[in-house]
């Protein structure tokens, strides 16, 4: 999977895995708001860092997660700096640029109104 | 990249607090022990540690990692030992395993940094094994948000 298949669209990228607390704890946030904005285009994809695919289905089936969950490896996560701590999400805008990274407890509000800010930028493809 | 499955469900009219409480109720990672049930005296920060390894390549502590693979894969202290994540069977049984092979007066320093450290299910299991075996001078590093910003961007020695 590319995130170019996602140009057009305000992707969230969500780095979690079952053992982490805090990330069960805002899925469900991410769940309502994949339901509340995808009309007006976002995209959540979570990338699971858990060592089995069963233990991240486990943790999808109880929290009902509706979008798609990627399944990490080391490459991956240095292609994002490292990921050497949970949760963290990136903000991804339309054109595909890396717009904010949260890490930790991260502000629900505002993770939220970067979202709709996102949102809200006109987006002309290229050629078009 | 293995894409797992794409669903569209919605949730389920619940408060939220109490979807939490189930939630937590079926997740024993959300119910489990907490990092502050260890005894401030055998905390160490990372600036305690990371100058002492700066200074020196051999350190007279055993360092263990009892966090998770795909942290210890991608960065670990340097030195550092893979135990296994104390929170999980497997985990826990392996640390049992490594720490055998030390006498119980073997200075061990503990460490994961998986998640910020309230909410850290591996340390206090791992804590709590190695007194049930009797080890006499375990300490642990407090990671205050996590491993990646607490030690890696700190500059402290990693492998």
């Amino acid at each position: 999977m590319h995130l170019r298949a996602y140009r057009g669209k305000v992707v969230l990228l969500n780095f979690w895995a079952s053992w982490c607390g805090p990330c069960l704890t805002e899925m469900p946030r991410f769940i309502a708001w994949q339901n509340r904005y995808r009309a007006q285009g976002l995209q959540i994809l979570g990338v699971s860092m858990d060592d089995s695919v069963t233990t991240s289905l486990g943790s999808m089936r109880r929290l009902k997660v509706n979008y798609p969950i990627l399944m990490s490896d080391p490459q991956l996560s240095l292609l994002y700096g490292g990921i050497l701590g949970l949760p963290v999400s990136f903000l991804i805008d339309r054109r595909g640029f890396l717009s904010q990274r949260f890490e930790g407890d991260a502000s629900s509000s505002r993770m939220e109104q970067q979202i709709l800010q996102l949102l809200g930028q006109r987006y002309e493809p290229q050629g078009a | 990249m293995h894409t797992l499955h794409s669903r569209r469900t919605f949730l389920l009219q619940t408060p939220v607090s109490l979807g939490m409480l189930a939630l937590a109720l079926r997740n024993p990672h959300l119910m489990a022990e907490s990092a502050t049930t260890i005894p401030p005296s055998a905390l160490l920060e990372p600036a305690t540690i990371g100058a002492q390894l700066e200074k020196s390549s051999q350190l007279h502590w055993k360092i263990l990692q009892v966090g998770f693979h795909s942290m210890f894969d991608q960065k670990h202290i340097r030195g550092a030992i893979y135990a296994g994540p104390a929170s999980q069977p497997d985990g826990l049984a392996l640390l049992r395993r490594v720490a055998s092979a030390f006498p119980q007066s073997t200075p061990i320093l503990l460490y994961c940094g998986c998640c910020p450290w309230t909410h850290c299910p591996n340390i206090a299991p791992a804590w709590d094994q190695l007194q049930s075996m009797h080890f006499t001078a375990v300490k642990v590093l407090r990671i205050e948000n996590n491993f990646g910003a607490d030690w890696v961007a700190n500059g402290y020695p990693v492998a």
